[in-house]
């Protein structure tokens, strides 16, 4: 019976007396099947992860300008002290990106849930709706803000020509500072609604539908329907949309710096694009290693708290 | 009501009025989306001059004129050469390393290492930049497919795991037993059972990890010159001239956009699922 004859074998070669690297490399790889298959992927999340977070600790207490002859030196936590101490522009850069990221990913969801409410019924079509839902979302951000910048372009742009023939007046957009954070959130509001609407669409349609039943018998009107059950019984996917969301949009940086490189005065500049700039424009990159930390760190804090409060939600 | 539960229809001539306020409905929501693909292709089938008119033309003549200066005088060839090398080669290096592990995590509940693919999908890429930025200058790898590839799987990894995690946990515990009761190594099970099982959560990885790493301007922004300079990179470079072109910039943008089309209508129904991988689960 060949299954007999290979159990067999492979009993010899793992618990033979002959010494281990004249057995099989076949009976080696299957004694350390899960050490092995996992080895490469452990060897790459060394160096993507901790080779860079360490590496960025550790320039973060250096000096260091890249253009310059003189080697990194060691300042301690000097670069830290400046940036939360007398930095005016980093904390202007965190209020840009809390209001950059808290109102496009609001905006984004009110939206994705209105219309995934209405794309909730049956109608034909509604295959091509998706793929046209698809496209903003999975589109090239550094192409596709180049489009809008010719759109919102003040004298020659399609946005103005609509604004006008409605009889509003021209804005300027991306040009002044008042209007250019507004702007860049209807572009990223544009490109991310869809994945807010496919989502919640989604989480809709698995929705049971005997609680629906029975509230309607009871006489709930439409808005106690969706106020009393949807609502509460689409959270889970709510939360998931919003976790998300936040976490891509606190990673926001092609759009930005393809339409505005954080200006006009630096009324758009957030915090990815500061340490960018520090680091590559005027190559300070031990203040930009510190400022990459202190992002991390932000980061990582509001998602915690966003999957906490998640964690909690669910457990009602 | 019929927005929230399929109820009881209206008579038939109310009905037809209420389907045709709907569908106007569902054409107003979409126009936004589409209209900006809509206005880049114009815009790439137009003349300087008919792109700086004012009013804004939506009828004219259109010219091809437009693509084959962004092949000849933009070497538009050698960009999506370069982007087809990143991407191609980040997302299959992701695949080998990335399916083998997410197998191990899946079937012997490897979570630390999951856990820091999650911290991956989480850090900004801006925190890679620096230290990338002096490991390659210090290996001489600037401006060179390697620490393209390289850096992308920062971006393709996370996707690949993430994906293949969910993926091979769905797949029955049964049938990897019976494989092996039968004599199959572990090594078979995985790539003649398991795989297999999971080809389209394998093709939906596949197609977005390709599409972000395609899609990436950042890496490609600092650690390229002009010879492997991917496609984003080159686009962008089209507005940092004295003069816009805006016929090229949109042919550019066109060009790098369409790809991407054709991929998504190959998995369109698992794109979303792909992207919000291990956060529908509990």
């Amino acid at each position: 019976m060949p299954r007999a004859s290979r159990n067999t074998a492979s009993v010899e070669s793992t618990t033979g007396t002959q010494p281990p690297w004249t057995a099989r490399p076949g009976a080696f790889i299957e004694r350390h099947f899960g050490r092995l298959l996992l080895l490469p992927a452990a060897c790459i999340i060394a160096t993507l992860i901790i080779f860079p977070l360490t590496f960025n600790l550790y320039m973060s207490l250096q000096t260091w300008f890249v253009s310059s002859t003189t080697p990194p030196t060691f300042v301690g936590l000097k670069n830290y002290l400046e940036i939360f101490g007398k930095d005016g522009r980093f904390w202007n850069a965190t209020w840009i990106t809390i209001q950059f990221t808290g109102i496009s990913v609001t905006l984004q969801l009110a939206l994705g849930l209105a219309i995934a409410l209405y794309f909730h019924r049956d109608f034909t079509g509604r295959g091509l709706v998706r793929t046209v839902m698809l496209l903003p979302m999975v589109s090239t951000p550094a192409a596709v803000a180049l489009i809008w910048v010719v759109m919102f372009n003040p004298s020659l742009g399609i946005l103005n020509y609509f604004l006008t023939s409605l009889g509003l007046p021209p804005l300027l957009w991306l040009g002044h500072p008042r209007t250019a954070l507004p702007s860049l959130i209807l572009m990223d509001t544009w490109k991310w609604t869809p994945f807010m609407v496919l989502i919640l669409h989604a989480g809709l349609q698995a929705l049971p539908l005997t609680p629906f039943e029975a509230a309607r018998i009871d006489g709930a009107s439409r808005w106690q329907l969706f106020r009393y059950i949807t609502l509460p019984l689409l959270r889970p996917s709510i939360a998931v949309a919003l976790i998300f969301r936040t976490m891509d949009s606190l990673k926001t940086f092609d759009t930005i710096y393809v339409m505005t490189e954080g200006g006009p005065n630096n009324a758009t500049e957030i915090l990815n694009l500061y340490t960018f700039q520090t680091g590559f424009k005027y190559f300070h990159l031990g203040y930009a290693s510190a400022l990459a930390v202190v992002l991390v760190g932000f980061v990582f804090a509001v998602n915690m708290v966003l999957i906490r409060v998640r964690e909690r939600s669910w457990s009602y | 009501m019929e927005l929230l539960v399929p109820s009881g229809r209206p008579r038939k001539g109310r009905r037809v009025l209420a389907d045709v306020a709907y569908y106007t409905g569902v054409v107003a929501i979409c126009i936004p989306f589409v209209f900006v693909f809509y206005w880049m292709l114009l815009g790439a089938m137009k003349t300087q001059v008919q792109n700086t008119a004012s009013p804004p033309l939506f009828l004219f003549h259109p010219t091809l004129e437009n693509f084959r200066k962004v092949f000849v005088a933009n070497q538009f060839l050698k960009y999506i050469e370069n982007s087809l090398a990143v991407s191609g080669g980040a997302t299959l290096l992701a695949l080998g390393l990335g399916l083998p592990a997410a197998h191990v995590i899946a079937r012997y509940r490897q979570r630390g290492v999951a856990l820091g693919i999650l911290v991956a999908r989480m850090a900004p890429h801006l925190s890679y930049v620096v230290p990338f930025f002096i490991l390659f200058q210090k290996l001489e790898l600037i401006d060179t497919y390697a620490c393209m590839i390289l850096s992308h799987l920062v971006i393709t990894l996370p996707i690949v795991v993430w994906i293949m995690i969910g993926a091979f946990e769905d797949v029955p515990l049964e049938l990897e037993e019976a494989a092996r009761i039968d004599g199959c190594s572990r090594w078979r099970v995985f790539t003649h059972i398991s795989l297999p099982v999971c080809r389209t959560a394998l093709a939906t990885a596949t197609i977005l990890s390709f599409i972000f790493s395609w899609n990436n301007f950042l890496f490609a922004l600092i650690l390229t010159g002009p010879e492997h300079r991917t496609l984003p990179v080159a686009v962008f470079n089209f507005i940092s001239g004295d003069e816009i072109d805006w016929g090229g910039l949109s042919a550019a943008a066109t060009l790098i956009t369409l790809p991407i089309l054709l991929l998504i209508l190959l998995v369109q129904r698992h794109i979303v699922q792909g992207m919000t991988a291990g956060g529908l689960k509990e």
